[in-house]
Formats: C-alpha cells, structure tokens, sequence
C-alpha cells in the first residue's frame, strides 16, 4: 500500500501543476490581447493566405524579442509557450516522482517520452 | 469585419466548442477546425495549429481536477504516450508535406468515426483475470476508489494491441491537430479491457503531453497564430469550464445525437472542400 500513497502524493502535485499553467497562461494571453486589440483591433484579418515563416511568431528568440517591446501579439504567443510547456513540465515531474518511488522501469519509460518531444524540437527545425 | 469583430466572433463560437466538447465528450478539437475553415476562409494550417492550442488547454485543465479522484492510471498513461508521442511526431512531420485538401479529407472521415464512436454504448469492463505477461511487466494493472470507500482492482490485457492503436491516435492527433480522445478511449476500453472511468481520465491525461509532441513541431513551422489562438484558447476554457458545471452525464443523451448529427454535416462539407480542392 505504501506505493499507493507515493502515487497519490505525485498525483496531487501534477494536478496542481497542470492547473498553474492554465492560469498562469491564460492570463498572459489575456493581458497580450488587450494590447493586441487595443493596438489593431480595427485592422483587417488575413488569415486566407498561409504565411508559414513569414512572420516573428515561429521561435522562442524573435516571440521574446517582440515581447520586450510590448507587441500584444507577441505576449499572446508567450502565453501559449507556456500552455505548450504546461504537459512537458509535467513528464518532469513524473520522473521525479518515479525517481522517489524508486521505479526504475518507469524513470527509463518517461525519460524516453521526455526525449521524443524535445527530439521534436530537432524534427521541426529539419522538416 | 475588423480584427475586433473576427475575434469576438471565434470567442463566442470556441466557448460553444468548449461547452459541447465537453458535454458530450468529444472535444472542443474537432468543432474548431470546421469553424475556423469553413465559416471564417482560415487557411487549414492555421487552424490546425490553433486546434493543437486548444486541445493542450482543455486537456490540462480537465486533468488538473481528475488526477485528485484517484482514476487516472499514471503508469498506463506514460507507457503509452510512448505510441502516441512517437505516433504524433510522425504525424506533424507528414502534415508539413502533405497537400491541405488530403488533409481535409481525412479529417472529415476520423471526424464521423469518432461521431459514431461517441455514440456507442461504452461497456465497462473490470478485469479480475491473471494479466498477460507484459500488462505484469509494465505494471499495468492498477486499482480505483469506489464510492463506498473500497479499492476496486483491474487488470490489463492484449498489450500490444493497444499500443499499436494509441500509436495509429497519436499519428492522426499529429497530422490533424486533434485529442483524438475517442480513439485513444477505444484502445484503452476495447482493446484493452481498462475500466470505462480509467480510460476516459487516462486517455484525457495522455492527449496534453501527445498535443504537446505535435505542437512544438507546429510552432515551428508557423502553423501557430497569435490571433487566433488567443480567442480559441479563452473561450474554449471557458466553454468547458461551464460544461464540467452544468449537466450531469444522463440529461446530455439527446444533446450528444444532436451533436454528433452537426459533426456527420461538417465532416461531409470538409470532405466535398477537399475533393474539390478548395481547401
């Protein structure tokens, strides 16, 4: 029954965790679109014509860069890193959560989760 | 239409997906996609990567109240998102290379198989048989709080079988941009014989960090619109926040017909826009 407890206590935390990130997230999209509709809320919507990496919204330098000079668009996409990194901090925990409990199998099968996704990162960048 | 006005109206339509999604259990995913495409003339790829958004936040944020009941089974969870992140990796990177209209089309298909599928009575099944040799070597087979305070314990079978078909749910939530929940609830239910409680919270659990793996690559290829998500994402939060309050599970029967009826007639819209290459 001991293992239960672990997993009980794991449970909670990756609950809590998985709300923060809602929240924190949310509310920065929040505060990125009132600046964005306060900015160009009464310019015209193109969204016909897919521009692919045209844009500054792609990597995590050029979103920090339009961030600092408060671009609302800008700060919507930091909001929507942090909801992207939301479920990825929580493998992180789980490993450590395995680590307590000891589980070796499970430490290897998370780690190996962990790296498909940021091995994602690589595949994005080549594909 | 201003930027102002486009952006209230997909707010208004997300917390409808939202709220629908989650009364019926479908997911707000596959209610954003024909919105966005079909009402609004959004470029699929766009919506695709807003659609991915949105699936990472309502699945976040329904797992945050279901890890506290004790349903979800981690272990499973994990073990599986093995197929279906390596499943979803595969899937975002065919999404680059393949023409919208195909896209379209398949979307439209998985869009009236999972309408069906939602349909469907769900049997539950409670495994108290020996588990196969893998389901033991994986640590599978787990256990539940019943109300009256017992520990209800399962068992977990045709293991392999199962992580093909999370697999097959973790390419197609890559190419598309969907949870594709009621597959990932068909591995886990049919194929595997989970209790229905553990599948559904198990498979909510799997489809953020499975989201996540298609995500990034979305990201990186601009499919990822400030725009749009931020609209999406709000009022689909929202819409399921109010779901998970409203109605309990026997008031939505007809509602889930009505629904599933509205998904068949997108679906057949996003097929025709397909093979008329429109999309």
């Amino acid at each position: 029954m001991r293992k239960k407890f672990a997993d009980q206590d794991i449970e909670i935390i990756i609950g809590n965790l998985l709300r923060a990130g809602v929240i924190i997230s949310s509310s920065i999209i929040i505060i990125g679109a009132i600046i964005y509709l306060w900015q160009s809320g009464h310019q015209h919507p193109d969204y016909r014509k897919f521009e692919g990496m045209n844009n500054t919204f792609y990597s995590l330098a050029y979103v920090m860069n339009g961030v600092s000079k408060f671009s609302g668009e800008h700060i919507i996409q930091l909001g929507v890193l942090i909801l992207i990194a939301t479920p990825v901090a929580r493998i992180v925990f789980s490993i450590i959560g395995f680590i307590k409990e000891k589980d070796n199998l499970y430490i290897i099968i998370t780690f190996l989760v962990l790296f498909i996704i940021l091995g994602s990162i690589v595949f994005g960048i080549k594909a | 239409m201003t930027i102002l006005f486009f952006t209230l109206i997909i707010f208004l339509g997300s917390i409808l997906a939202g709220l629908l999604g989650s009364l019926t259990g479908l997911g707000g995913g596959v209610v954003i996609i024909p919105m966005l495409t079909l009402m609004l003339g959004v470029d699929i790829r766009y919506a695709i990567g807003t659609s991915i958004v949105a699936v990472i936040a309502t699945s976040s944020g329904a797992a945050s109240a279901y890890v506290k009941e004790g349903f979800t089974n981690i272990r499973l969870g994990m073990f599986l998102e093995i197929a279906t992140t390596l499943g979803a990796v595969g899937g975002a990177i065919a999404a680059v290379y393949a023409p919208t209209n195909a896209i379209a089309i398949i979307f439209g298909c998985i869009l009236i198989i999972s309408a069906f599928l939602s349909l469907k009575k769900k049997p539950s099944y409670i495994q108290h048989t020996e588990s196969s040799r893998l389901a033991k070597f994986f640590k599978l087979g787990s256990s539940f709080p019943e109300k009256n305070g017992t520990e209800v314990f399962y068992t977990v079978r045709h293991v392999t079988g199962g992580f093909l078909m999370m697999s097959f749910a973790g390419i197609l939530s890559g190419l598309l941009g969907i949870g594709s929940g009621a597959l990932k609830v068909l591995a886990m239910d049919n194929i595997m014989r989970v209790p229905f409680k553990v599948s559904t919270t198990t498979s909510n659990f799997m489809i953020g960090v499975t989201a996540a793996a298609s995500a990034v690559i979305y990201f990186q290829r601009g499919y990822i619109d400030p725009g749009l998500c931020m609209p999406v994402t709000l009022g689909v939060l929202l819409g399921a926040f109010a779901g998970s309050k409203i109605l309990t599970k026997s008031e939505t029967k007809s509602l889930r017909y009505v629904f599933a009826i509205v998904i068949c007639l997108l679906a057949a819209e996003m097929i025709y826009n397909g093979l008329t290459n429109r999309i």
